[in-house]
């Protein structure tokens, strides 16, 4: 499904290199948790892999379902199925959840070859979907994300995700601002969406969220590296040890090249 | 014709109204003189009254200079080498569509206007303007056994010369400002509607301004009187071809709302705006003011300004019978090098008036949009409000956003709220939404939308929709 090789990046213009060569394979059916401390590159790893403007790809490859990307359009990478859950969602005042969501569903479908779906039947199509994250019909009539809560745009960004079921979900810290319950609610979605056709990369700073959705492969990420990889229990062993731990591995692996 | 489809090509996709038209004009000097005036007059067979309007005002205008007081630099029109008349031959009075210079009509069909009734967007009578001349009015008869009288200003003033007389002029006078003084003197034509008393206008009314002739300046004049009790929804949409050289647009609109009685005024303007280099386009100079001079009378202005290469222009209301309500709501859009000084006056006299502003400027490219506008609460305006609220928006680095209120207020009862913003189309919102699939082109044209979505609401129904789309088309590209 994806695969990155030796992906280096900086942001665009300023020469700063944050990416330093990560390497990650994500077969389909699988569930990865990249964890690690602020500032170890994890949110930048799933812009650049979304394709945002402000990084520019200066070595390495991003391969999904075999094919390199690195020169299609955020919105191309979208059509091909990559979906980002946004850590901060972007308000659009004036712009209702349905009027962007209907957009973006025909225009994937379009891309796809798939049928357009005209305003009454996608209403009865995201209705469906508000059930997964408990969320409030009022819900589409309002603003995309203007004047949410913190709790509120998360569960939206996970609405967005049952809405158009991509194939590939970067959840970028989907988790933070979530109180308990809706921790729950929202794992629950994430949980019922994913199947064996897709992936799942679940970035996070806490072990908790990984509670509620269990991953196949946990990696940890320091200095714009992958560091370390491992099962599930390695999140446990994070949990414990504290990434400290793991600098000062990343310092022996560092010196040792 | 679907409505769509009509609507689809009024206001076009990039600028495909820059056709011109091959018609044969009529020998006309240029410059502008006495007898320049006098032979416009002469042309269009007018009464002495109405001659004398008109020299009046060009006396006025000569002795009056020419404004610079607002945001915007241009070089200034060459009034000595301008043709301030300018009419196709041969058509003085058209009894029929018949009758209509071919090459004529095959404009308006190009433009989705066809003046064809048969084919008209159901529910809408347009008086069509080709360069200084009305050249049809649609559904004259079917107004007609509702009282409505819509036709051009120049038969106006040979058929209703007592109603044009009392109220020409009577909103903005002939010295109100160097333009209007210099369009009532030469003011070719436009359009005449008059509501009478307790009637509500069967269906809307519009009237499509074409700019054909290179050399030419359009002067259009537009008088709308509401009496009692009556109610009037008015669009005009406007398009020129495209040329290297500026071309003056200085049109006069005057409204007039007797006691509770409703106009509503929109406009849709696609003017050429020029190209990148700011090489051609129209200057658009133009006055327009509403007077709600009865009882809970009221006057709203909805604007969607799109085109020209300078747009000077304030649609205004004189609040002046108790109860009375004033309106304007308006979207500005400037790109490449375009500028726009705009805005609105409202002038509170009667008691318990009230008034509402909501302005939206959007700039992109090289262009700098600038709102100015002044609400005054005069000494016996008991208990006037208004509220008004200013929002820009940015597209790239390049281009500028000011806003510059007045604020008067004589009465210590008024109660006057101003909010402005200014915001920035991100990085950010784009990618969010290039994310979720949409191209970068849609995605500004969906921000700009919503950032627009209170005004656009405003406009009549069947334009809605196509304004959206010109926004999109308009700054397309804008970003990157």
């Amino acid at each position: 499904m994806l695969e990155l090789k030796n992906l280096h990046a900086e942001v665009e213009g300023e020469g700063i290199e944050i990416l330093k060569g990560v390497n990650l394979k994500v077969n389909k059916g699988e569930i990865h948790a990249i964890m690690g401390p602020n500032g170890s590159g994890k949110s930048t790893l799933a812009k650049v892999i979304a394709g945002h403007p402000e990084y520019e790809v200066t070595g390495g490859d991003i391969i999904y379902k075999g094919e390199s990307i690195l020169e299609m359009d955020p919105d191309e990478r979208a059509h091909a199925g990559v979906f980002l859950a946004f850590q901060y969602p972007v308000e659009v005042p004036g712009v209702t959840n349905t009027t962007l969501l209907r957009e973006s569903y025909n225009t994937i479908a379009a891309s796809r070859g798939r049928e357009e779906l005209d305003p009454l039947e996608f209403d009865d199509y995201i209705r469906e979907k508000l059930d997964l994250v408990e969320m409030n019909p009022d819900f589409l009539e309002r603003s995309v994300n203007t004047g949410f809560s913190g709790g509120e745009k998360k569960r939206n960004e996970i609405f967005q995700m049952a809405v158009l079921q991509p194939t590939l979900s970067l959840l970028d810290e989907t988790d933070s601002g979530l109180d308990i319950d809706a921790l729950r609610i929202v794992s629950e979605g994430i949980n019922k969406l994913h199947g064996e056709e897709d992936a799942v990369v679940l970035i996070t700073h806490y072990q908790r969220l990984l509670n509620y959705i269990v991953p196949d492969y946990v990696h940890v990420m320091l200095g714009g590296r992958i560091v370390k990889s491992g099962g599930k229990e390695l999140a446990f062993e994070l949990e414990e040890k504290g990434y400290d731990w793991l600098e000062s591995l990343a310092k022996v692996n560092g010196e040792a090249k | 014709m679907s409505e769509t489809k009509a609507l689809e090509s009024m206001i076009g996709e990039e600028y495909k109204y820059g056709f011109t038209t091959d018609v044969e004009y009529e020998d006309f000097p240029k410059g502008i003189n006495e007898d320049v005036v006098r032979l416009i007059s002469e042309k269009k067979n007018e009464p002495e009254w109405m001659t004398e309007f008109r020299l009046k005002a060009y006396r006025a205008w000569t002795e009056m200079e020419e404004p610079s007081w607002f945001n915007a630099t241009y070089e200034k029109p060459k009034f000595d080498t301008l043709q301030f008349y300018s009419a196709p031959k041969n058509k003085p009075k058209l009894n029929s569509l018949d009758e209509v210079d071919p090459n004529i009509r095959e404009t308006y069909e190009k433009l989705g206007i066809p003046l064809d009734e048969q084919k008209m967007l159901a529910g809408v009578a347009v008086d069509a303007v080709f360069d200084s001349v009305s050249i049809f009015t649609t559904f004259k008869e079917k107004l007609a056994e509702a009282g409505v009288i819509f036709c051009s200003i120049s038969e106006a003033v040979q058929d209703y010369p007592e109603l044009v007389k009392k109220y020409m002029g009577s909103v903005v006078p002939v010295r109100d400002n160097f333009y209007a003084a210099l369009n009532s003197a030469v003011f070719s034509d436009g359009s005449f509607c008059y509501v009478p008393k307790d009637t509500i206008c069967p269906m809307e009314l519009s009237t499509y301004f074409r700019i054909n002739n290179m050399n030419s300046g359009q002067f259009e004049r537009t008088l709308i009187i509401a009496e009692e009790n009556s109610h009037v929804s008015y669009l005009e949409g406007c398009t020129a071809p495209m040329f290297d050289e500026h071309q003056l647009h200085a049109a006069v609109v005057e409204l007039v709302a007797l006691d509770n009685a409703e106009i509503k005024y929109s406009t849709i303007q696609n003017w050429y705006s020029g190209d990148e280099e700011g090489r051609g386009g129209i200057y658009n100079f133009v006055t327009k003011r509403g007077a709600c001079r009865g009882k809970n009378s009221k006057i709203s202005w909805t604007q969607l300004e799109t085109g020209s290469a300078v747009t000077l222009k304030y649609p205004s209301v004189i609040l002046q019978g108790d109860n009375s309500v004033g309106e304007f709501f308006s979207v500005a859009v400037t790109n490449k090098r375009q500028q726009a000084d705009t805005g609105t006056k409202m002038i509170h006299i009667g008691k318990n008036t009230k008034s509402t502003i909501i302005s939206k400027g959007i700039s992109a490219g090289r262009s700098d949009n600038s709102y100015r506008g002044q609400v005054k609460i005069s000494k016996k305006a008991d208990n006037a409000r208004n509220y008004s609220q200013c929002d820009s928006m940015l597209i790239g680095q390049t281009c500028g956003a000011h806003t510059f209120p007045y604020i008067e207020s004589a009465n210590p009862t008024g109660k006057i709220e101003h909010e402005a913003t200014t915001s920035r189309v991100g990085e950010d919102q784009i990618f969010y939404l290039q994310q979720r699939g949409i191209s970068e082109d849609d995605a500004i044209s969906l921000i700009v939308n919503g950032f627009c979505k209170e005004v656009l609401k405003e406009l009549p129904m069947e334009f809605a929709v196509e304004a959206n789309k010109l926004l999109g088309i308009k700054l397309e590209g804008s970003v990157g």
